[in-house]
């Protein structure tokens, strides 16, 4: 492979990721446009009466005068600068309020995918290719992890850790062990998914030339699980980058809800509960590039180890 | 059969070779499950109709004065705040919630099957510009695009229905597509343009049926997540208004209580998680069966 063809897979996909996030900046455009009734009104709030000549004044300075294909280049103007507008009801920059959130939502989300990995991790290596009864078992917890609704699972982790033994706090985030139902909440869910991508791939390894050659080697059967086979089934968890950055975010929703911490997911919901557009296209735009940004990454990466993706 | 060392079959009256048992494991694993889980979907199901059936007390009447007893005799879950009868609430409750998961469900396949027919038949530039904007919408979380399309729609049941669809309907999309295409070169397709069949004809006739069948199996699959995330919504208290016993608002009330009465809590979401839990083995079973069938 010449250093051109690299050269050019690296900007297709770069291409690519700036088109989605254009789209996205585009449907958050269209979604704006889309607020029921007069967006003054909405940002003024109910139960205030503005003269007709500050409702104008107001127009005027937000730029609701202007043609919308004007109002659309402005738009992705100031989103280029970072600016992701005001939020109607709290009167403050969009980016501002996020950014006051953005912590602890972040510190769950780590948590609660190290969790997840590790947990899955440790019931794939445990259970490929073993006896019939352990991997019934196996699937049955993990097809139960993914049918629970995570807001019940955080109930049934409050009720049991938090009111009957009292060993967690009940809400908040002032310590580290507040975190810890709200990340095994958030973390049960995605366990399930990649235990089972991941113990399917270990099985397909498992059964290559090169898992017998290792084992033939004198390597015992789990160095062989450990170093041989988990980094081949570590391969399509790739794919799944973006399913798990959305689903950390989506959950992050409910189970900052259920433990009333604060957080990008609590805000999220504020801002639903109060028809406030700009807040939540705000996180929506910041969930997308967060996506992109992941999956890009991960998409470079691989074609940099892997030759065999350059063909594009 | 050669040997006398060989074990007998263990079950004679089955006409099965005995080596083909073994190779079949996976699958006498499965069927017992397969038959518990459609009978408990049964069931649920029968309550979602009949409710009636299975209990004699009111979903709604209140009795203050047997507020937030715990399960027992009387009352198999408990009594809520205002003393209504939990058992019967969860009961009813299946209604309103299995609706709104299978409304999202057949609103969202429906859609995506429109528009991944359109995307795989209606030529290239329909192609790319649908499926360019499926990769953005399938960019941003689901929960979040259904929160955003309830600012737009509003809140209630109905509207709840609608988000989640429009959420779910770009991943539908794409699978749709895929199998249209794969529809669309098979032999008695190219045939049938062959023999001159008009194209809407040649939807209805060749592409639907064949797209059909992937398409349940689909939804099935697909309604475990619709139930979760609708009652997701109603639990944040965006669905359906307080009397209705829907289970994700009714937990989501249950959240007050859990101090002094957790059964508020606990018993909707067991009935959400089962029921999810029963349709995802079911919808399992299938796609797997069905894949096996496509694939041979």
């Amino acid at each position: 492979m010449t250093p051109g063809s690299l050269f050019r897979a690296v900007a297709k996909r770069l291409a690519g990721a700036v088109a989605v996030l254009l789209g996205a900046a585009t449907v958050a455009f269209t979604a704006l446009q889309l607020i029921p009734g007069d967006p003054v009104t909405v940002m003024l709030g109910p139960g205030t009466a503005a003269t007709p000549e500050i409702k104008a004044q107001i127009r005027e300075q937000y730029g609701l005068d202007q043609p919308v294909a004007l109002q659309y280049l402005h738009y992705l103007g100031n989103l280029l600068r970072g600016d992701l507008g005001e939020s109607y009801q709290l009167q403050r920059p969009v980016a501002g309020l996020i950014g006051d959130q953005l912590w602890p939502t972040v510190q769950l989300a780590l948590a609660a995918l190290a969790l997840a990995v590790v947990l899955a991790v440790t019931a794939a290596v445990a259970t490929a290719g073993r006896r019939p009864a352990l991997r019934a078992v196996a699937s049955l917890l993990e097809l139960l992890t993914v049918s629970s609704p995570p807001y019940w699972i955080g109930i049934l982790l409050l009720t049991a850790f938090s009111f009957q033994l009292r060993i967690f706090p009940v809400a908040g985030d002032q310590d580290l062990s507040a975190l810890v139902l709200p990340a095994v909440t958030l973390a049960l869910p995605l366990t399930g998914v990649l235990a089972q991508v991941l113990r399917e791939g270990l099985e397909a390894a498992l059964g290559q030339p090169f898992a017998v050659t290792a084992r033939s080697r004198g390597l015992s059967v789990t160095a062989v699980r450990l170093k041989h086979a988990l980094r081949h089934a570590a391969v399509p968890l790739v794919t799944l980058v973006g399913w798990l950055t959305g689903s950390l975010l989506g959950g992050a929703v409910l189970v900052e809800t259920v433990f009333a911490r604060p957080g990008i997911g609590a805000l999220t919901l504020q801002g639903t509960t109060n028809k406030d557009m700009p807040l939540v296209i705000g996180v929506v735009l910041l969930s997308a590039f967060v996506f992109v940004l992941l999956s890009t990454l991960v998409d470079l990466l691989y074609t940099v180890i892997d030759p065999r993706l350059r063909t594009g | 059969m050669t040997s006398i060392d060989t074990a007998p079959a263990p079950d004679t009256a089955r006409p099965l070779p005995a080596g083909r048992s073994r190779l079949r494991l996976p699958r006498a694993a499965g069927g017992p499950t397969l038959v518990l889980a459609s009978a408990v979907l049964a069931l649920i199901v029968l309550a979602g109709v009949a409710p009636g059936l299975f209990t004699s007390t009111s979903p709604i009447e209140t009795d203050p004065v047997n507020a937030l007893v715990a399960p027992g005799g009387a009352h198999w879950f408990g009594t809520d705040q205002l003393g209504r009868d939990l058992f019967s609430r969860v009961l009813y409750g299946a209604r309103p919630s299995l609706l709104l998961g299978l409304g999202a469900t057949l609103f969202a396949v429906a859609g995506g099957a429109l528009l991944g027919i359109a995307a795989a038949l209606g030529g290239k530039y329909a192609d790319q510009a649908l499926m360019r904007l499926a990769d953005v919408l399938l960019s941003l979380p689901p929960i979040l695009l259904a929160l955003l399309a309830v600012i737009v729609l509003g809140t209630g049941s109905g509207n709840v229905m609608a988000a989640i669809a429009i959420a779910f309907v770009p991943g539908y999309a794409r699978i749709v597509r895929a199998e249209t295409l794969v529809v669309r070169r098979s032999g008695y397709v190219e045939a049938a343009v062959g023999l001159g069949l008009p194209r809407p004809l040649l939807i209805v006739r060749h592409v639907l049926p064949n797209a059909l069948g992937p398409m349940l199996v689909l939804a099935t699959v697909g309604f475990g997540s619709s139930l979760i995330a609708a009652s997701g919504l109603s639990f944040l208290g965006l669905g359906p208004e307080p009397p209705s016993p829907e289970w994700g608002a009714m937990l989501s009330q249950g959240r007050g209580f859990l101090a002094t009465a957790w059964w508020i809590g606990v018993f909707p979401g067991a009935a959400i998680t089962l029921t999810a839990l029963v349709v995802n083995a079911v919808g399992r079973r299938a796609q797997a069966r069905f894949t096996r069938r496509t694939t041979r």
